[in-house]
Order: C-alpha cells, then structure tokens, then sequence
C-alpha cells in the first residue's frame, strides 16, 4: 500500500513488540492505530469509535496504555510499542496469557470486538496493580467499552486472574 | 498487507455436552485478537470504498457532478443512482429504499453516491470533490403531522407505514379505578462496536461477486443484493465475516450493495469500513415512539381493560417498522390477564432516522408504559405494586387481547416472586469511597443529597417471527470416524450459537470432536439472529439434522448387531442396547463411511391478523422480572443504578454461562434506555452521532447482577429452552424508571431519564 497520492508520503520504522517494522512510502497523518492494522498486519487492536472513547485500539507506547486512534504513527517512531500479539509468551506462539485463558473461562468474551483492547488494559492494570479492588477494576476499565457482556463476566474474569498470578507466585 | 479474506475462519470446536458451560470455540482466536471480524479482511488489490451521504434529511437532489472526483489520481470509480443495474430500491419487508437517492433525498445521511480509491484518505477526499447540488425542503418531522395527513407524501409509499388496531371483549367496559398516562421513549442506538464493514470480490468473470460481511441474516442480504445487482442469486455468495455485536442493527442492508456495486464496476476487491460518525447514519436505530395509556381496574385491582394510542416514528424508510408495530400493539397489556383491550397503534414516516430492529423490537417501547401503568394503578387502588402484579399475573391458557391463547410456559408469579427473593445490595449506599456514588469519577455527589430507590418491571416476549411468516432454519449434520461437522447458515454475532451448536452435537451424538463450518450462503437459509430465534430454531435445526445422523447409524449398527435400532441410545460416547447386548464406541461405529443429512426445521405456523389484530399471530412467549436499587442526587438529577434483580423464564438453560451473559448485557442495554443512551434528533438532524456525545454505560455505570434462572422445560420448544437474548432487557428500563420515582417523587414519564428531569422545574 502507498499514501494518497496526492500529499508527500515518508518512510520510517517503528519498534513493534520488539522488532523493527518499516512503513515505507506512507502519509504522515495515519494514525497509530491505522499503521498497527493496514500496514503492518497486527490486527488485535480494533478501531470502534476514531476518539478514544472505547479503548478498543488500546496498546502499550513505552509502557503506557493508549488508545492508538488517537496516536499518530510517526509519533511513536521511537518508542517500544506492545500490542496484544505481544502479550503472550515469545518462547510458545500463539499460547495463551492468564488474563486471556479467564477471559476465556468466565464467559468474559462474546462477540470479542472489545476483548483484545480490554486484555490490554487488564494486563495494564495487574502490573500495576495485582490485587485491584472491584471498584478499582472498574476505574481502570472504565475507558473500554463493551456492548455486549454488561461487563460482569469481565471484572469476574479479572479477579480470577489476579488470583490465579497471585497463587501461582 | 496481510491476506485474511480467503483464510478459513472455521473454528476450532470445544468441549461439553447441553447443560454444561462451555468455554466459546472462538474465544481463543478472540482474546488473542486474531479472530477475523469483516473490518479485519483484506486482500492484495483491495481499494477502499466510502459512502457520499446528504447533509440534509429533505432535499431535491438536483444536480451530481463527479468530475473532480474522478480526475483525483487514485480514485477508480464513482457512482450513483444512475449505474444501479437492477432494482433502485431494497429493503426488509418493503422495497422502499434508494441504494442512492435519485431525485430526493428523505434524511440526513442517505448515501448519495459512493467511491473506490487505492486509500480511505483518497477515497474521502473523492467525497469532498463531488458536487451535489441540493434544493432544500422542509422536512417533516413530526410524526402526528405525518397521522393527521396534513403533509404532503414524502414517498410513493406514503407517510402511513402501518396502522394496527387491537380490540378485544367489550371495548365500552368501563373500570371503577382508571389511571392514564403519556410516554416517550428516546431513541436508542445499537452502538456495537465492530463497525459496519464488508469485503466484496468480483468473481473471475466479472458476472459474479463474493461478499464477506458482518450480518445478522446472510440470505436475505443475498436476496436484496440480487435485485439490486441485477443478477441471479446463484451469481452472488455470502460469507459471514467475524461480528462485532448487532442488537438487530445488522438486519437492514447498509453497506453491502454499495460494496458489491463497487467491485462489480471496478472489477477489483473492494472494502468499505464505516466510521463511528457514519454508522450513526448507516444504520437503522430503535424507533421513538409516544405511548398514551388509559388502565381500568376493579376496585381491587384486577385489570379490565386496557386502551391505548401508539405513535412510532419509523423515519424515512420503512425497514421492519411493520412488524416492530405489530409487536408493540399485541404487547400492551404486558404479562397480566386483560379481557378487553382498544389499541391504536401508528407506524409513520418522517425525515427522521429510519428505525427499525434492535433488541426487544417494539415490546421495549410497550412495556415501558405498561408497567408505568401498573405502578400508577397499583396506587390509584391502594395497593403494593408487586402485590397487584401477581394478582394479574398471566398464566399458561389465558387469553392475549389478540384472541391467542397462551400455550407457553408462563410462569410470570415466579418470576416475580423469585426476583423479589433475591438479595438486596449489601449496603445502604454502597461503601465509603465517593465514586460509588452518583455522579462517580466526578465526586459531584454530597451524601447527604443521595437517595435510595427500588422499583419494579415484568415483560412478556414473543419469540421468533409472527405474523404468518415461513420462518425455519437449515442445517447439515455429518458424521464420519467420530468426528461431526455441522453446517449453517446463522449468524455468531457473539450470542455464542457456534459454542451450543456443538453442544447439541456432542449430546446427540455421543462424539467428542465438533467441527463448524464457515457460514455462508451455500446452505440453505438459518433465518435471522434475531427476535431470541436461534437457540429454537437454528439449534433445533442443528438437533434435528444430528437426530436424522443419529437414526441412520442406529440403523446400521441394529443391522450389523441383528438388533433393534429403535432399542438403541447413546450412552456416553457409546451406543448401547439398554439390555447389555452391545456396547459400541460412536466412534468405532462410524469407522470407515459418512452419514449426511440437511433438515430444515419450522416453528408452527402463525396467522396474520385481522383488522381488528385478532388471530394467532405469534409462536411462543418468554417472561421475565426485574428489580432495580438506585442511588440518586436529587440536587444534581444524577443517577447510579446500584443492583438489578432478575428472575427470568428460559424455559432449560442449555449454556448457563451463556445465558447469564445474555442477561448481564441486556440489562446493560436497558439501563442505558434507562438513564443514558439517546440519539438527540432537531429538525432532522442529529446531533450526537458519536461515542463522546452518545453515551454508553461504562464499567463504572453498569449495575451489579442477580439473577435467578427459571427452568420450567417449554414443551413446543426442540430442546425445552426459550430464547434468552431479549427478555433481559425489556423489563429492566421500567424498573430503573420506577426506582428513580421512587427517590424522587416525580413522575418520569419518558426515557432516558435526564437529570433536569430529576431535578429541574417539575
């Protein structure tokens, strides 16, 4: 893919789950969000509302939460940025996290727009946070947006990892 | 760029029988987002579509011209009314709307003309150089203006979309104790959060196209593509493409003609992504509507006869209006004995947002102002609401105000009786920290200020579609090595059917392995997911096809075993004769052959009816009741909805998980009716259509959850169960409402209810 035709276009790199991507021939006012998904092929991260509204593109710039809506691409030239094809285990592909297998088995996930920024986000907040209180949970939370769960099985799903990393610790 | 449109989307089965709660066979490919929802598909080629849409909902639409547009390098194609080859028009019950408007436009946001360029940034820029000269009208806006026929038809069709009378026994009894009242109910927005998108390829030969989309009805968008494209059904195949919610949202054609029309000219892949602005117009949303009700009663509450006048704004185009009205006329007397009824009821068009299906589908509207209603005569008699529902309580063999008796499972008193059993919420106002209170992050709130309410709604649903429509589902079962791979055409919208289909299988097979099949158009119609049908019908049609599977291989082994098939069941993963003559692994039985068998199943047929709405126009009912505790400022008209109670009539819970997912969402849905979610339309136009002025419940905002499941097995039902997915969130906004009266002492006649409605001059 190329820019519009129409406006200058550059080329540069960016540092996507700790390998260098390059973006050739691309128009400087794509979002991060758009480069993650058109460009470069991570297509966890969702677009749902284009104003950080939803927390769906959620993805981590130097380790801070974002939505990558509201980024632009050539902004984060020189940051470490994680996705959520970065989460997992690098030494076994396609294994899943603890945030992602409760997910799983609490019934968190239904149609799954959401679930990949949310999974983000909860990561996020257990680092930071391991033991978070349900009103804590809900603070964190409150820049995703799901439309389908009424979020219960969601904050049930992060309390169950949390216990489970505690326990396992 | 990746190349996902021609990747299998198959997913993986998982494990567990009915009753059990399986884990999704796509939540694995979900959370590690790698799952393949239609915004996710690409392929090498692919230009980028975008959608011209009118700034105003009434026009004459004088002059078009795309010349600038198509001389910016990128751009490949415009079109416009003029270069639709087939049919002008689509639509879901009358073929009413312009793929692009010809002559005028009748609200703001119809497409107009649509693009194809190598980038989206190319493609909107085409947009910006299209000149389209408009010659503004006065819209009509007013939906009783549109009854009276004061103003001139806006379409062929005219302004009158359907009036439906419902009348029944003795429309003069008059009761001792009346209560009335005039309702509003806002419109609402599905707001799922995968945006509209679709991936339309050109077949070889240029007479063709495949089209990957996220849909709640795969055939029915292949009919409406087929006339609009002019071509033979066979030329067209549909794919279901991953779903990012629906909420009946998905029912109405939006981008798929314009998709397909664009590779078709173009001859190249072509996608078109909406964004959230333009969803807000691509798409058709919950109808507004005025409710006037007049309730009789006898000096001890029993309920006499209930009158009223519906007013349903359908907007510009007539999407299931129709059928939306239907729904909320026949619903009026909500779950309660009702011997006489006059309901006049009026779906209209406007320059207005078209509306049409979303979740609850006019009974939403209805039982807003029913159990307003019940509250009111509750009082007027002097009696406990909760205590004047059960004494109205409807039963299995009472009679509808459209003459139907009801057949279904209804056990309304348990409904209410185990809500009102459930636990209240812990504390008195929840916990120290300020953000439980209302108004939340913005510590707004003075203690002090805050009062507590509790409120009450119970809701009576159809299931399936009414009205005499040939309503089935299809679905292939195969068997071979003890693996079974099932086949339907029914969109997984997140509902979680591809979990439960594989379910049936492993009960009514015995096997293990599940393998699903893409959904896609070359197997016969599943219907939509919609109107809580999938579980009866599609996963009757699943059951049914692994019951046909099921007999055969009986047949075979009976054969084999000199032994009597109809003797034979399975037993774990093995068929048994009870009598110990044989025990055989599924497995090994269907070593080495394949069975296969496509079986469509149908509810029973239903009635359309007559002018005076008698006749057995629906299938079956499912009830549920709800209890809602709120928090509210009464100084600041702000409003936190701490817990919601629920008992809900699901006839068996195949999936409980499910189910209770079901009902947190719904609940979620209706509390948002309830104090939160509207889109705010002035003179035609709207005025929030995004997700920072369109407000959605949040984590913060969503209410705790408890709930009781009422397990009574529904005998017309293929598995026993009743669809759960609209019942939760009907019942749950009157009850919200009903709590924040109770706080406030104020009436609250329309939703969502905003705080100068709390707390601004009465």
């Amino acid at each position: 893919m190329t820019g519009p035709a129409e406006v200058g276009n550059e080329d540069y790199s960016l540092r996507v789950n700790g390998a260098a991507c390059t973006v050739n021939d691309a128009w400087l006012g794509e979002s991060l969000l758009y480069v993650l998904r058109e460009r470069l092929g991570f297509l966890a991260a969702k677009g749902a509302c284009e104003q950080g509204e939803c927390g769906s593109c959620s993805v981590l710039v130097d380790g801070a939460l974002v939505c990558s809506c509201l980024v632009l691409a050539a902004s984060a030239i020189d940051a470490e940025i994680v996705t959520v094809e970065g989460l997992g285990s690098p030494d076994s592909p396609g294994s899943l996290t603890d945030v992602q297998q409760a997910f799983i088995d609490e019934g968190a996930v239904q149609c799954g727009f959401c679930t990949p920024g949310l999974v983000a986000a909860v990561h996020d907040l257990l680092d930071r946070t391991p033991q978070p209180t349900e009103l804590e949970i809900r603070e964190s939370l409150s820049g995703n947006i799901c439309r389908c769960t009424g979020y219960g099985r969601i904050i049930t799903a992060v309390q169950v990892a949390a216990r489970r990393r505690v326990a396992s610790s | 760029m990746t190349d996902t449109a021609t990747s299998d989307i198959t997913v993986a089965a998982s494990t567990g029988r009915l009753g059990d709660s399986p884990t999704r066979p796509d939540g694995a490919a979900k959370v590690r987002g790698d799952f393949a929802f239609s915004s996710d598909m690409s392929i090498d080629g692919m230009l980028h579509g975008a959608t011209l849409r009118s700034p105003h909902p009434s026009a004459r639409l004088i002059a078009i011209d795309t010349t600038d547009a198509l001389a910016i390098s990128g751009v490949e194609c415009v079109l416009t009314a003029a270069d639709v080859p087939g049919s002008p028009t689509y639509g879901l019950i009358t073929q009413d709307q312009p793929v692009f408007a010809a002559d005028v436009v009748r609200y703001q946001g119809e497409p107009v003309a649509a693009v194809a360029a190598d980038h989206p940034e190319t493609a909107r820029r085409a947009l910006a150089a299209i000149k389209v000269t408009y010659e503004v009208t006065e819209p009509l806006t007013d939906p009783e203006t549109a009854i009276a026929g004061t103003h001139a038809d806006i379409h062929p069709d005219g302004n009158i979309i359907r009036h439906q009378e419902v009348v029944a026994g003795d429309p003069e009894i008059v009761g001792e104790i009346q209560v009335e009242g005039t309702y509003e109910i806002g419109m609402q927005d599905q707001a799922f959060l995968g945006l509209e998108a679709a991936l339309a390829i050109p077949d070889h030969d240029g007479g063709g196209v495949e089209l990957f989309v996220a849909t709640q009805w795969l055939h029915e968008d292949r009919k409406q593509l087929a006339g609009c494209l002019g071509l033979d059904e066979s030329k067209i195949r549909l794919t279901l493409g991953g779903v990012g919610g629906a909420f009946g949202g998905r029912e109405d054609i939006s981008l798929q003609v314009h998709t397909a029309l664009l590779a078709l000219a173009t001859g190249r892949p072509v996608r078109i992504h909406y964004s959230r602005e333009e969803s807000f117009f691509g798409h058709v949303h919950r109808h507004p509507a005025t409710i006037w009700m007049r309730h009789h009663a006898d000096r001890n509450g029993r309920l006499l006869k209930v009158e009223s006048r519906m007013v349903f704004d359908g907007g510009a185009y007539a999407s299931t209006s129709h059928a939306v009205l239907f729904n909320a006329v026949t619903h009026a007397q909500g779950p309660y004995k009702c011997d006489n009824a006059v309901v006049d009821g009026w779906a209209v068009r406007t320059n207005n947002p078209p509306c049409g299906a979303m979740r609850g589908f006019g009974v939403v509207q209805a039982c807003f102002a029913h159990e307003s209603q019940m509250d009111k005569l509750a009082a007027a008699c002097g009696i406990d609401a909760i205590e004047l529902r059960l004494l109205n309580a409807m039963e299995t063999g009472d009679r509808l105000i459209t003459g139907q008796v009801v057949d279904s499972v209804a056990p309304v008193a348990r409904c209410i009786n185990e809500t009102v059993a459930l636990p209240m919420p812990d504390q008195a106002l929840d916990g120290d920290d300020p953000m439980w209170l209302p108004g939340g992050a913005g510590r707004t709130a003075d203690r002090s200020h805050v009062v507590r309410g509790v409120g009450y709604g119970v809701s009576i649903k159809n299931l399936m579609y009414s009205e005499g429509f040939d309503d089935y589902s299809t679905a292939r079962c195969r068997l071979a090595d003890g693996v079974a791979t099932l086949h339907f055409a029914t969109a997984e919208v997140g509902q979680g059917f591809v979990t439960l289909a594989g379910q049936i299988a492993r009960s009514v097979l015995g096997v293990e392995e599940v393998v699903l099949e893409p959904m896609d158009t070359s197997i016969g119609s599943a219907g939509s997911t919609s109107a809580s049908r999938q579980t009866w019908m599609s996963g009757g049609a699943v059951d049914a096809a692994c019951r046909a599977v099921r007999e055969l291989l009986f047949q075979r082994v009976a054969t084999t075993h000199g032994l009597d098939p109809l003797r034979l069941v399975i037993d774990g993963s093995d068929i048994v004769d009870p009598d110990g003559a044989l025990r055989i692994p599924v497995v090994d039985a269907s070593s080495g052959m394949a069975i296969d068998e496509t079986v469509e199943y149908r509810h029973r047929p239903t009635v359309e009816p007559d002018v005076r709405g008698q006749g057995n126009s629906h299938v079956a009912f499912a009830f549920v009741a709800h209890r809602a505790v709120v928090d509210v400022d009464v100084e600041l008209g702000l409003v936190r909805v701490v817990q919601i109670a629920t008992a809900q009539d699901v006839g068996v819970a195949l999936n409980p998980l499910s189910v209770q997912g079901q009902i947190e969402g719904g609940i979620a849905q209706g509390m948002g009716l309830a104090v939160m979610e509207e889109i705010l339309v002035t003179d035609g136009l709207i005025r929030n259509p995004s997700f920072t002025d369109y407000l959605l419940p949040t984590f913060l905002d969503a209410p705790d959850v408890v709930f009781s499941l009422i397990e009574e097995y529904e005998p017309q039902a293929p598995m026993g169960a009743k669809g759960v997915g609209e019942p939760p969130c009907i019942s749950v906004t009157p009850a919200i409402v009903a709590a924040i009266r109770a706080a406030t002492g104020r009436d609250l006649d329309r939703v969502p209810v905003r705080p100068q409605d709390i707390c601004g001059s009465p």
